[in-house]
């Protein structure tokens, strides 16, 4: 079995269980094993990174360090933003010697930047046939507005698998799960997740703009694969409904989740009764639509 | 009124090139940046007067902008940029020279939460994210801003109150006191700390 | 068109394309391909019925896929000749289509002008002097983009889109519509510079024509829809020569057209509009407009096949494949290759009127050069002493201008020099290992005469005036 270093990040341990739990049942389905890297620690995230360059680093590259050290080859980080730090930071040691002897002085170990950092869409894009075929219920009739952000589409140095502009890896993956992928506006803006906490006034702004325009395209539910995307759009959007005084109700779901359903599993083991905004209707249309291969096999809410 | 002369004109260009390879005279005034960038409006320099004044040194009114702190690195200016530069990553490096020569944030509500953010990691190894909350509600006086979300979060067994901890801490410690500011050496802090 | 095609003087090769170019100035013997048109010139009558039996339908290329056009077609109402051609690659015959025709053209036409069976004919010919004006293309902004919607908007279109809908004989007779839904639209923006002036995306020079076009296609705007509005978003206005500054100066004030300084980053689809979002960097502030139409002003770059016919006729190019004249002050009409001119597009972006002014400076080149009986040339040209010349021809190999041919002498093949088309680099003379070549003018002896004369004087002005 192809097993994978797992990066959890901060997020994906509290606020974001789901995303954890329904990346773990869909590796396994998938034949898939994740192994935490031992004892990691938080990227830093921005706040690191806006206050010194080597703290940024030295976090990140710890991370790389203790993958390397257990023999492990890639890691798959699901949050795009940890994602996104890791990869920068193998890029910048990997084009300059010097700064990773520093980097490794002060994190106390050697990173020879042999670790690959991968983000979970990607390893579901490289297996989208499979997942198709593991596909029991399909998610026929769901209109689904996949979510990208800012940290799924760029930079290209990070992103180098899709497009800037018009991504397209989960609207594949939301295709091959038998719902409708939109082709929306929204699509790589940035939803302020960032300023969620410290500036929430423009956070709700973002956030109102990109539910209104999933929610102008016809969407049911957005799909998203970034912790930091799903709070911000999930949590913020009834503040979001009272500043542009309409109603979004739109579920923010993640891929793995839309994966879990598709395969036919409960969705509270999936944890979709975790979000703020409620799955129900998204599930109320997948029940009333046909089963294919005759199979009456209702699904749990 | 900002000065030009030969002497500093291109001071500021000087620095950020050395600090992050990125080259702001190479920006011939396009607007894409700012056309592009979600909070331009919310910032009292919009991205390509910064890299006009950092062209024309007028640094003072850089580092102090709000501009900076705005920024979310979102990349979109970067991505479009004709002239392919790195519009955010000047800005990264326009934040830390900020920092480094001491001047006041013009935006205390998220360099307050940069600070516990790291704050939290440094004690923990990661990030307590209901400590966060809480101590920055109390910081910006606010402190029942987030109260319905929060009731909400626990109801659903999203808080994980205790977070979680690195079993080598004491290596953590040390990662936070050995990093420095820049990579690059930043000679304008030296000299200032000769001072 | 019309005119030139009925001088006695010029010869019109249409749907024809030169295939090779062998010699030199005076000299060149060209092979043309006259393309199989399918109907026969001289019986043509020109009426078109042909045209109206054919029933197969196809996008435009002329109209840019706004209008339709039939298998057998003439491009454009004044083209010249007016005698219609067979797109045999649409054709129902030629591509052997299910959907069966009856061959419905070679009925219609009374002149029994349609001939299925004609074959190209190749024309070999030789010509004193070449006039090159293959013109340009457009930037294909699609792929480079997505920020503008990488054409999957149907109301984004191209400055040459809009050009098509003013035109009262064009696809929409003359009204400017949107092409989603052929209503007028009332917010209409046009962007300039895409694909110009980004070292990112496109080229980085600037094409020099758009800003001029864009005004006056705002100003038509405006005369053919009442109610429109024009937001031109631009970086700079680039009006230098006579009136200009003064046409675009009118587009503000007498139309009402809105400058706004900035470059667009994103358009996307809302409902039914397109929602542009620009910056107004004299404002400082970012700025949206709902428009009903937005008219990009891609870039002027080479034609896709410009580095073909650079190497069919041994000219050079630069890195964007736009041709390169001899000197950019002193010859700027003319290629290093002697006979072979540059006019327009081809050469660098230019509006009509330098595309004229340079085809009318070139066509006086080469008059220049028809006129005489024989040609003037710059003495400097290499020169092959037959005698020496061992037959290494090493000569031939490293000259740049394919100047060097063989002869026979004494019994042994030799090169030798074709005066006319010698630069006179002496790329040569340098190379030749028996020291057979000379540059006229530049010989050894020449040369060191020239070294030794100045300190021959020295010598005798210090023995003339050294104290006794
Ligand atoms: C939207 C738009 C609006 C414009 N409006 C104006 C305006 O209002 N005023 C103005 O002054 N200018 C305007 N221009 C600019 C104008 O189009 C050019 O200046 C002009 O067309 C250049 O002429 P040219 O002969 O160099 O090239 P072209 O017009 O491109 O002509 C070249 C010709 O050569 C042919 N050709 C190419 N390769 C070969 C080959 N290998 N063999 C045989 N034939 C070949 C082509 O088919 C073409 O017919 C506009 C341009 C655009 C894009
Ligand atoms: S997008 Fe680039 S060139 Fe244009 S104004 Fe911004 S930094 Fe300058
Ligand atoms: S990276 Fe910063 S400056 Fe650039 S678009 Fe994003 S928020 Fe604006
Ligand atoms: S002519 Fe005007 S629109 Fe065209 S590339 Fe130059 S500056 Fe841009």
């Amino acid at each position: 079995m192809m097993e994978y270093g797992y990066y959890p990040g901060c997020s994906l341990h509290g606020t974001a269980k789901e995303f954890d739990l329904s990346i773990k049942e869909s590796f396994t389905s998938l034949g898939l094993g994740l192994k935490e890297v031992e004892d990691w620690n938080c990227c830093g995230a921005s706040s690191a990174h806006e206050t010194s360059e080597e703290l940024a680093l030295a976090l990140a590259v710890r991370i790389l360090s203790q993958a390397e050290k257990a023999g492990q080859k890639t890691i798959v980080a699901p949050c795009a933003a940890c994602y996104s730090r890791l990869k920068m930071a193998n890029v910048e040691v990997a084009h300059d010697a010097g700064l990773r002897k520093r980097i490794s002085h002060i994190i106390g170990q050697d990173y020879q930047g042999n670790v690959a950092v991968r983000h979970v869409t990607e390893i579901y894009k490289e297996n989208k046939d499979r997942l198709a075929a593991s596909v029991t219920k399909p998610l026929a009739g769901l209109k689904i507005a996949s979510y990208y952000g800012c940290l799924l589409a760029r930079p290209k140095a990070v992103v180098d698998w899709d497009d800037a502009e018009n991504p397209t890896t989960m609207d594949e993956l939301v295709t091959s799960l038998g719902a409708q992928a939109l082709d929306w506006s929204h699509k790589t803006e940035c939803c302020g997740a960032s300023f969620s906490i410290s500036r929430g006034d423009i956070a709700v702004r973002l956030v109102g703009d990109i539910l209104g325009a999933a929610k102008l395209a016809g969407a049911d539910a957005i799909a998203v694969a970034c912790p930091l995307c799903q709070a911000n759009l999930d949590m913020r959007q009834s503040a979001a409904e009272r500043r542009n005084k309409t109603t979004y109700k739109l579920p923010i779901i993640y891929i793995s989740q839309l994966i879990g359903l598709a395969q036919g599993k409960d969705a509270k083991a999936l944890g979709l009764d975790k979000h703020m905004v409620g799955a129900e209707k998204v599930l109320e249309k997948l029940s009333a639509a046909p089963i294919p291969h005759g199979e009456k096999k209702p699904v749990a809410v | 009124m900002l000065q030009l002369n030969a002497e500093t004109v291109h001071t500021c260009r000087d620095t950020i090139k050395r600090l992050s390879g990125e080259d702001v005279s190479r920006c011939f005034q396009c607007g894409k940046c700012t056309a592009g960038c979600p909070v331009a409006i919310d910032m009292d320099v919009t991205p390509n007067q910064v890299m006009r004044l950092a062209q024309i040194n007028g640094r003072e009114r850089v580092l102090a902008s709000s501009t900076i702190w705005l920024c979310l690195s979102c990349e979109t200016c970067s991505t479009r940029c004709p002239a392919d530069i790195d519009i955010a990553k000047v800005m990264d490096t326009l934040r830390k020279i900020s920092v480094a020569e001491g001047y006041p944030s013009p935006e205390p509500a998220i360099t307050g939460f940069h600070r516990l953010f790291l704050a939290s990691v440094e004690k923990y190894g990661r990030l307590n994210e209901l400590e966060l909350s809480i101590k920055h509600n109390l910081a910006i006086m606010k402190p029942t801003k987030d109260i319905r979300l929060a009731v909400g979060l626990f109801s659903k067994g999203k808080i994980n109150p205790f977070g979680g901890k690195v079993k080598d801490r004491e290596r953590v410690k040390k990662i936070f006191a050995e990093s420095q500011r820049f990579v690059k050496v930043y000679p304008e802090s030296i000299e200032r700390e000769a001072e | 068109m019309v005119e030139s095609s009925k001088d006695k003087n010029i010869t019109m090769h249409t749907y024809s394309e030169v295939e090779q170019v062998k010699g030199y100035v005076g000299n060149f013997d060209v092979r043309i391909r006259k393309k199989a048109r399918s109907v026969e010139m001289s019986k043509c009558t020109g009426c078109q019925v042909c045209v109206e039996a054919c029933p197969q339908v196809v996008p435009s290329e002329w109209d840019l896929g706004l209008g339709t056009r039939k298998a057998i077609y003439t491009p454009f109402v004044q083209a010249v000749p007016n005698v219609p051609v067979i797109d045999r690659s649409v054709c129902r015959i030629f591509t052997k289509s299910k959907e069966k025709c009856g061959a419905a053209c070679v009925r219609a036409c009374a002149a029994k002008a349609v001939n299925l069976k004609q074959e190209d004919e190749i024309i070999n010919e030789k010509f004193g002097a070449i006039v090159v004006a293959t013109g340009y293309s457009l930037h294909p902004w699609q792929k480079a983009y997505g920020e503008y919607g990488g054409g999957r908007y149907k109301d984004v279109i191209t400055a040459l889109h809009f050009e098509r809908m003013l035109q009262a004989s064009g696809p929409t007779s003359g009204h400017v519509v949107r092409p989603s839904d052929g209503k007028e639209p009332k917010n209409v923006v046009f962007i300039q510079c895409v694909g110009s002036r980004d070292e990112s995306k496109g080229v980085p020079y600037c094409s020099g024509i758009c800003c001029m076009y864009t005004a006056k296609q705002a100003i038509l705007l405006k005369e053919h829809c009442q109610d429109a509005q024009a937001y031109v978003f631009y970086i700079d206005l680039r009006a230098t020569k006579k009136n200009y500054e003064q046409f675009v100066l009118r587009a503000q004030r007498d139309y009402g057209v809105i400058y706004t300084r900035g470059r667009v980053s994103k358009i996307y689809q809302k409902s039914d509009k397109l929602v542009v979002r620009g910056a107004d960097t004299l404002a400082g502030v970012p700025v949206e407009v709902e428009a009903d139409l937005v008219v990009l002003a891609t870039a002027v770059v080479p034609q896709p096949d410009a580095v073909a016919v650079a190497r069919m006729l041994a000219i050079p190019h630069d890195q964007f494949a736009l041709f390169t004249e001899a000197h950019p002050k002193l010859r700027p009409v003319e290629s290093v290759t002697r006979g072979i001119f540059l006019a327009g597009t081809c050469q660098s972006p230019m509006d009509i009127p330098e595309s004229v002014a340079m085809a009318s400076a070139a066509a006086a080149k080469v008059m220049g050069i028809l006129s005489h009986s024989e040609l003037m040339l710059e003495p400097t040209i290499a020169e092959v002493n037959a005698e020496r010349c061992s037959g290494c021809l090493t000569c031939t190999k490293v000259c740049p201008f394919d100047a060097i041919t063989t002869v026979a002498y004494d019994g042994r093949t030799v090169s030798n020099v074709i005066a006319s088309v010698c630069q006179g680099c002496g790329t040569c003379a340098a190379t030749c290992p028996a020291s057979a070549i000379i540059l006229k003018g530049f010989t050894n002896e020449e040369i060191y005469a020239q070294i030794e004369a100045p300190f021959k004087r020295m010598e005798k002005e210090v023995t003339a005036g050294a104290p006794a």
